[in-house]
């Protein structure tokens, strides 16, 4: 294998692993060590264990589902404006959670558009208060990123194959089974599976689209057992049952994936001969929905951007620097990790421990291990990029090792022949290489940890805090409009960081 | 040099020793720009030739568990920001020191404690448009086609303001009348924020927020669309505390920052920062606009041993009901 | 008969011009310097290029331009075959790209990798074959889909010089099985030879009507002779 002769070092991968590991563990150990005895789990657990695991199910089958067509018209169809499209289509997934909500809830809500042009035909409304809403919210949130990596899917099939299904006279079926059926079988398992980890851990969204307390989810158990009841030995083995839950659909999704080696195909224009007149209405109605409700939200902040008051500007200049540091120590993580797994599968899995952990857990049991050494108000900032980054993990391995894998296929023994090796070999092939992979998993660490709430309110400052952070006291201070401006200043914020990386990958790849 | 290095050392110890610092652990938006901390912290300063550093640590709840956490070991000196329903499980940490503050206080009930003292409270409520026929009970509500938003008690301090202010007031009949508001229910909310943000895009009828959230539209917004709806079975009371930890090391400047909470300084600033009513009515009396406000004909509030106790029951009668 | 009308074919911003006809049955190899237009004639007589103007026909009738449409069989360089698939799936796309063959059809499997060599690894997934079995199992699906045109662009320039001239008597004995025109991209003079047909040279935007290969190499174009040097 190209990957011996290239004799990649094991060591940063097996040290970056260690210390997402540690971070997890420590936390969680903490936890556990700090406890008394508490109840156990109750019915009322496992009903909550019941319902996340099938809204999480539930989202990542349908969002999957969905991707299929949406990143196969996209595949297929070259128009004026796709770029633009495509990167517009990832927004969703980088929104602020309440932002989004709102914006579904403009589309989707009692007052919305969709129940206002029912009312005017004289239909019955649709209410998005629910399971339905839940999942609604979810798959809103997560089709862009399982498009996006079905469509690096197609991508990835050599242009040799489509001429080929060509001159085999394949039908739109054969070309799906035998050329789009294999890079789904893939591809689609991770996809799904990473869409499924996120909503394991999903807690606001459940929460105010759910209806009620039929919709509890494990996060919320947790926060019911470490604040109502200061359960501290409950909320951990809550948080034992939603890591056990991830991990366990993580490995059963990574046994079905093939090793598959992906063929060596000349960048050509991937032109192909199986156009649908489909694939218009497809990429339009993908669009309307993951487009329309960004643009309910953004027409109601922006009259206000400019008068906020200074603390939002200083807390988004914070919230910057801990974007591009966390996106920064995500790399230094996500490439050793990335290097090993492709010698053992499984160590990718490893990477959604982080995101499979209750951050309300992690946040609580940093505290209990930095409270004794340190002031935790002075660490948040540097908690926050260390925590944001892990929970990026998982979403850079999926979009790192498939094309780690192809450039050390690809370039490795030339490479090794070269003698090129350690940081000359990254420098001098697998990062130019990379490039656009990186470009993507850079954007997208930078920009979740712009909109992410991070650590608990328990290091928070909130004199010094985050944007997010920010928006929440605006919120509760009853400054709706300017949250709202707010909001609109952290959408544009994420979806600038998400745009440049992603840009200069694509550039250059 | 080496003495030199001492000497400035020991100066700057000095130094630090002449201004004391008082630590306040206390919820996010108390010591946001928009609450009262800002002006709080200077008219301190003003009079106790100390520094007073507040600490955000969430929310009410949020900020017991961090004490809890923390232990003797805190470097708290005072919490402020606890409710009633927490001063139970507070008191039994054995983390507070009683307090010496003497004030008659301007709450709807008798007030008694020696560990707590109230600094503001409000009547929880639900706020609706003016232009809507509100109910005027839960019973009523009950039988309306009415939509409203409540907070999730395990997450959310109002929440658990509602499951008390059922409870009050129908006691054995509370799991009952939460069967008939089910069907009102339009969601549950992780906090406050998130179901009034729900209430102001109109997706809900009514919002459980405090008979004093018109206020702050009516005086900051200038904006009197929103009202408090008016029960019959009364309202039920928030009243917020603050205690000084037992472990301090500034234990007289707390007990001096205890007697300032109760004065003008402070007791002005709250009306139109945490827009709740001050403990203690100001001698300029309230802003106004806080006239227009709707008064409950009685308030409600378990004891803090009663909230405690009942507590657990009455999340379970609640889950019952709404989760059929 | 494969008629190229007038025909230019467009690739981006590059032109090719071919002006000539073939018999049914004859070899034609094409010669030419890197980055003449080898490639683009192939890719134009097989769909995938622009017609820029004129019309290829076969037998007199117009081609369509769907790729799928034309009555063409074509070898690429690499990614001939699907990794994922067996060597008689691979083989059995070209009769039945559903996979679904009836026992006639599995047999004519069998017998085009008996033919080519291959029989008794038909259970075989590509990445467990040589290099030069590999190119044998795609000649065998080419014998089993029996178009009338055969285009090969470099399928063997990864094979040393023995094997290769073994694989080019392989298509030559297919194509005179089916009937097939075969039309090959080559820089090697020594392939065009072993074609033992006509040779067209490509260069300066223009695919020259093909000449008997003697000829050619008696009377070698200038650019010919800079370019084998």
């Amino acid at each position: 294998m190209a990957w011996r002769a290239l004799q990649l070092s094991r060591w940063p991968g097996a040290l970056a692993v260690i210390a997402a590991l540690a971070l997890v563990l420590v936390a969680l150990g903490a936890v556990i060590l700090r406890a008394e005895p508490g109840r156990g789990l109750g019915p009322a657990d496992w009903a909550a264990i019941r319902f996340t695991v099938v809204q999480a199910a539930l989202s990542a089958l349908i969002s999957a589902g969905l991707a299929v067509p949406l990143a196969r018209a996209l595949a297929r169809r070259d128009f004026p404006g796709r770029r633009w499209l495509i990167t517009l289509l990832g927004a969703p997934f980088l929104l602020p959670v309440i932002v989004a909500v709102m914006g579904l809830l403009a589309i989707f809500g009692r007052n919305g558009w969709v129940n206002t042009a029912l009312a005017a035909t004289g239909l019955e409304p649709v209410s998005i208060y629910g399971i339905q809403g839940v999942v609604l919210a979810h798959v809103f949130f997560n089709v862009p990123l399982a498009t996006r990596l079905l469509l690096q899917g197609w991508q990835d099939i050599p242009a040799e194959e489509f001429r080929l299904a060509a001159q085999l006279r394949f039908t739109k079926r054969d070309l799906f089974r035998h050329l789009e059926l294999p890079m789904l079988s893939r591809v689609l398992p991770g996809a799904a599976g990473l869409v499924f980890v996120i909503c394991l851990t999903s807690f606001a969204v459940a929460l105010i689209l759910g209806g009620g307390p039929r919709a509890t989810t494990i996060e919320l158990a947790i926060y019911q057992a470490f604040r109502f009841e200061f359960d501290l030995g409950r909320a951990a083995l809550l948080s034992l049952v939603q890591i056990v839950v991830a991990l366990g659909a993580c490995l059963a999704l990574f046994r079905l994936l093939p090793l598959h080696d992906p063929g060596q195909g000349l960048d050509r224009v991937v032109a192909r001969w199986d156009r649908s007149a489909w694939d218009m209405p497809v990429i339009l109605l993908g669009a309307a929905f993951l487009l329309l409700p960004m643009l309910a939200v953004l027409g109601q902040g922006a009259s206000g951007l400019f008068s906020m008051p200074d603390a939002v500007w200083w807390a988004t200049l914070r919230s910057l620097i801990v974007a591009l540091s966390s996106a920064a120590l995500l790399m230094l993580l996500a490439l050793p990790i990335a290097t090993l797994s492709l010698r053992h599968n499984a160590v990718e899995a490893i990477g959604f421990l982080g995101l499979a952990t209750s951050p309300l857990m992690i946040g609580t049991g940093l505290f209990i291990v930095i409270f004794p050494i340190a002031d935790p108000q002075a660490m948040a900032l540097l908690v926050t990029v260390i925590v944001n980054a892990v929970m990026a993990l998982p979403f850079a391995l999926r979009i790192l090792v498939p094309g780690l894998r192809q450039a050390v296929d690809a370039h490795g023994r030339l490479a090794a022949s070269l003698g090129l090796r350690g940081a000359r070999l990254w420098r001098i092939v697998l990062l130019p290489r990379l490039r656009r992979p990186l470009g993507f998993a850079l954007g997208l660490g930078a920009a979740l940890s712009m909109g992410d709430l991070g650590v608990i309110a328990l290091f928070a400052d909130p004199a010094r805090g985050t944007l997010p952070l920010q928006i929440e006291q605006l919120l509760a201070a009853y400054r709706v409009e300017a949250a709202a401006s707010a909001s609109l200043l952290l959408t544009l914020c994420s979806f600038s960081l998400f745009w440049v990386f992603d840009h200069w990958g694509r550039r250059g790849a | 040099m080496k003495y030199l290095a001492i000497g400035t050392a020991l100066l700057a110890g000095a130094a630090a020793a002449e201004t004391p610092v008082l630590t306040i652990y206390t919820y996010d938006s108390f010591v946001s720009d928009w609450g009262p901390g800002p002006a709080i912290e200077k008219a301190f300063e003003e009079t106790c030739g100390c520094d007073l550093q507040f600490v955000g640590a969430g929310d009410g709840a949020a900020l017991l568990a961090r004490l809890r956490l923390e232990g003797a070991r805190s470097d708290a000196d005072i919490v402020l920001g606890l409710d009633t329903n927490l001063t139970a499980a507070a008191k039994e940490t054995g983390l507070f020191a009683p307090h010496a503050v003497d004030a008659s206080f301007d709450l709807p009930i008798e007030w008694s404690d020696d560990t707590f003292v109230p600094y503001d409270w409000g009547y929880f409520a639900f706020v609706h448009n003016a232009d809507l026929n509100a109910p005027v009970s839960f019973k009523d509500l009950a039988q309306s086609d009415l939509k409203v938003v409540i907070q999730d008690p395990r997450s959310s301090t109002p929440g658990l303001g509602l499951l008390m202010w059922v409870k009050a007031a129908y006691g054995d009949e509370a799991p009952g009348i939460w069967d008939s508001l089910s069907d009102n229910v339009l969601t549950v909310t992780k906090g406050w924020s998130e179901a009034y943000g729900l209430f102001l895009e109109g997706e809900a009828d009514m919002v459980l927020s405090y008979t004093t959230s018109p206020a702050y539209h009516l005086i900051a917004e200038e904006d009197p669309s929103k009202a408090a709806a008016a029960f019959e079975e009364g309202h039920y009371l928030q009243v917020e505390v603050a205690a000084k930890l037992a472990a301090s090391d500034q234990s007289d400047l707390a007990d001096q920052f205890l007697a300032f909470m109760v004065t003008d300084a402070f007791q002005s600033v709250i009306p139109t920062t945490n827009w709740m009513y001050p403990a203690v009515t100001p001698e300029g009396g309230l802003p106004e606009g806080f006239d227009t406000l709707v008064q409950p004909g009685k308030a409600l509030l378990l004891s803090a041993e009663d909230a405690a106790n009942l507590r657990d029951e009455a999340l379970t009668e609640w889950l019952g009901a709404l989760s059929n | 008969m494969l008629e190229l009308d007038g025909c230019v074919f467009g690739n981006g911003g590059f032109r090719l011009a071919a002006d000539w006809a073939l018999d049914a049955g004859a070899r034609c190899a094409v010669l030419g310097p890197s980055g003449a237009g080898k490639s683009t004639l192939l890719a134009g007589i097989a769909g995938f290029a622009d017609q820029v103007s004129g019309t290829v026909r076969a037998d007199g009738q117009a081609l369509p331009p769907v790729p799928q449409h034309r009555p063409v069989a074509m070898l690429f360089q690499d990614h001939n075959l699907f990794p994922h698939l067996t060597v008689a799936q691979n083989v059995g796309l070209g009769l039945r790209p559903s996979l679904k063959l009836t026992a006639a059809e599995r047999a004519r499997v069998a017998d085009a990798l008996g033919q080519v060599g291959l029989a008794g690894l038909e259970a075989r997934k590509p990445a467990e074959l040589s290099g030069g079995q590999q190119s044998r199992a795609a000649i065998a699906r080419l014998l089993v889909m029996a178009r009338p045109v055969m285009l090969l662009d470099e399928p063997f320039s990864a094979l040393g010089p023995a094997q290769r001239t073994d694989m080019l008597r392989l298509v030559v004995e297919v194509a005179a099985k089916v009937s097939a025109s075969v039309i090959m991209v080559t820089h090697n003079p020594e392939e065009a030879r072993a074609l033992a047909g006509l040779v067209s040279f490509v260069d300066g935007g223009v695919a020259s009507v093909p000449a008997p290969v003697e000829d050619f190499f008696a009377r070698p174009p200038q650019a010919l002779r800079d370019y084998i040097g």
